[in-house]
């Protein structure tokens, strides 16, 4: 069925298309970014696809890739028991992809929380702002190259007090 | 009596914004929620999440893949075992094999135990919120029984940590059938007094019909699974749409609601509660013998007697402790119904001893995503209960 997918996907949006594999029969097509949302779309609108139940978004870091930031997008149907998965990369100079929240509500916090943790743009959204970290956290914890290490206090050290160890120490 | 002045005499018309939580008396879980009041009625909410956020997935990215397992426990902290068998089955999709006939059964079974569980937690808190506060004592009591055979079998009370890639940690004690078996009475006992106490009260009725409501669509496009999902009335579940472990093999009805309101996602807890039961007598049925866990040399310990006495048992410990085990390059995206809905591990190897990413698709995430559509235009009295029918657990919805 998801085979069937994948080649509907193939034929429809044939030059969104880049790869498409099926690896441990999880049916994958890779797109390209700017056109993630005509492939979406697709995906949504089609009768014979009708994926209108969203699961899932994440991005995953390649930090030796080019194109580092992987967007994934797992997309199920309730009428046709399928599943699929749209993946797009984009490099780390120009992190957007378009924002499919005008197609699935569910879509929001998802996208907030991968810019969250990845600092990936989505065109569109609504009300892209963090989600689980605080407002004036510096970088984006889940790419490799953030130290895992590193701590941020959203209460600033006292510095004025000298006798006073600060809340949180770096960790030795 | 002294005359006041008419300007006196109204209040203020303009919308009060109000800050509910993160710590707050009324609100179970750190969440908070700006809600803008006209009065009593909320014109406007944001519910903001992330206070319990511990960094789960960078975490797990600088484990090896059995060091996962402890970590898994803690984001549904209500149903901990459900969550290692999700995280279990993603690694032995990844990995390519399948466990032993009665590891799969007594998974499904120790899984199902766990799910009651967790709905009993939901009810208590859901009905204390109300004010129903005997509920909250049966039900909390119930649950405490469940611990105290999980602790049996398991070791430990709370956090398992149980499941293991290719199996689990030890078969179940004796004497295990007959106290669930004996166990199963009396949770129907106290899910029957519950029910007798609440779903045809006066007062539960009127703070729970047609609050919180939620259509089929919507819930469908906000990315809405189990329970939540069952009370609008479409009927999915992960258990019959894509049957693993040995859910195909046994017979269970899938309860359904049909308004979406707080009122359905309480019956539909209570059925499904039900439903585990039967499972469960089923798979005491159909146990078969035989070992519960696999020898994979690559990722699972040897057994410890082989770990003393054997050089290649002590070099396969080694490797495993520290180099955290072979899993092929991949990715794989697995699926299980938990207490809450589908919860999802997306995982993508690069043949390290650890996982590249660990996704973890959190159904509360998605669920409380919807909470301000729900409770715009209700009462603010109607936030909490909402928010306890949602089931949001924050270290699920956190990560």
């Amino acid at each position: 069925m998801s085979k069937k997918a994948i080649r509907a996907v193939k034929k429809a949006c044939k030059d969104a298309f880049i790869d498409s594999h099926a690896e441990h029969g999880d049916h994958t097509v890779i797109v390209k970014p700017e056109k993630l949302l005509e492939v979406v779309r697709f995906l949504h609108d089609d009768p014979d696809m009708d994926m209108k139940h969203f699961c899932d978004l994440t991005v995953v870091d390649w930090p030796e890739r080019e194109e580092r930031f992987e967007v994934v997008i797992h997309l199920h149907s309730l009428t046709r028991h399928h599943r699929i998965r749209v993946k797009a990369s984009v490099a780390e100079s120009d992190p957007v992809v378009p924002s499919i929240t005008p197609l699935y509500k569910g879509a929001n916090w998802f996208e907030r929380e991968a810019f969250d943790m990845y600092g990936v743009k989505f065109e569109g959204h609504p009300d892209l702002r963090r989600i689980l970290l605080w407002e004036e956290f510096e970088g984006h914890p889940l790419r490799k190259d953030y130290p895992k290490k590193r701590r941020q206090c959203p209460i600033p050290f006292r510095e004025d007090h000298p006798d006073q160890p600060p809340p949180f120490r770096e960790r030795p | 009596m002294e005359k006041y002045e008419e300007k006196e005499l109204h209040l203020s018309a303009e919308p009060m914004k109000i800050n509910l939580g993160p710590s707050h008396p009324a609100m179970h879980g750190t969440v908070r929620v700006v809600v803008h009041v006209d009065g009593e009625v909320i014109v406007r909410s944001d519910a903001q999440v992330g206070f319990l956020h511990r960094g789960f997935e960078k975490e797990c990215e600088n484990s090896t893949w059995n060091q996962v397992f402890p970590y898994t426990d803690r984001l549904n902290y209500a149903s901990p075992l459900l969550n290692e068998i999700g995280y279990a089955l993603a690694v032995e999709k990844l990995l390519g094999v399948e466990v032993t006939p009665r590891c799969k059964v007594l998974r499904t079974l120790l899984g199902e135990l766990t799910r009651i569980q967790d709905h009993l937690v939901c009810l208590a808190a859901m009905s204390m919120e109300l004010g129903a506060f005997t509920p909250f004592l049966y039900l909390v009591k119930t649950r405490d029984w469940i611990y105290l055979l999980l602790e049996k079998v398991t070791g430990q009370r709370v956090m398992h940590s149980f499941m293991r890639i290719g199996g689990m940690k030890y078969d179940v004690t004796e004497g295990f059938k007959d106290e669930v078996l004996e166990l199963l009475p009396k949770v129907e006992v106290t899910i029957h007094d519950v029910e007798s106490l609440l779903v045809k009260n006066r007062i539960f009725i009127d703070r729970t019909v047609n609050v919180g409501r939620m259509t089929a669509e919507d819930a469908v496009y906000y990315g809405w699974t189990g329970p939540c999902l069952r009370s609008t009335g479409v009927d999915y579940d992960v258990r019959k749409a894509q049957p693993y472990l040995a859910y195909g093999d046994v017979e269970f009805d899938v309860p359904v609601g049909t308004n979406g309101d707080n009122y359905d996602r309480f019956q539909v807890r209570c059925a499904e509660m039900r439903q585990s039961m039967r499972i469960i007598e089923q798979c005491f049925d159909m146990l078969p013998d035989g070992p519960v866990m696999l020898d994979l040399p690559d990722i699972s310990l040897p057994e410890k007697d082989d770990t003393y006495t054997s050089i290649e048992g002590t070099i396969r410990h080694f490797m495993v402790v520290m180099k955290g085990g072979v899993v092929p390059a991949g990715e794989v995206y697995s699926c299980t119904e938990v207490a809450n809905g589908e919860l999802g591990f997306y995982l993508v190897s690069t043949g390290g001893g650890g996982p590249h990413k660990c996704r973890v698709r959190a159904p509360c995430f998605a669920n409380t995503a919807a909470l301000s559509e729900m409770i715009d235009g209700g009462f603010l009295a109607d936030v909490v209960p909402t928010f306890g029918s949602i089931n949001m657990i924050g270290g699920e919805c956190d990560r």
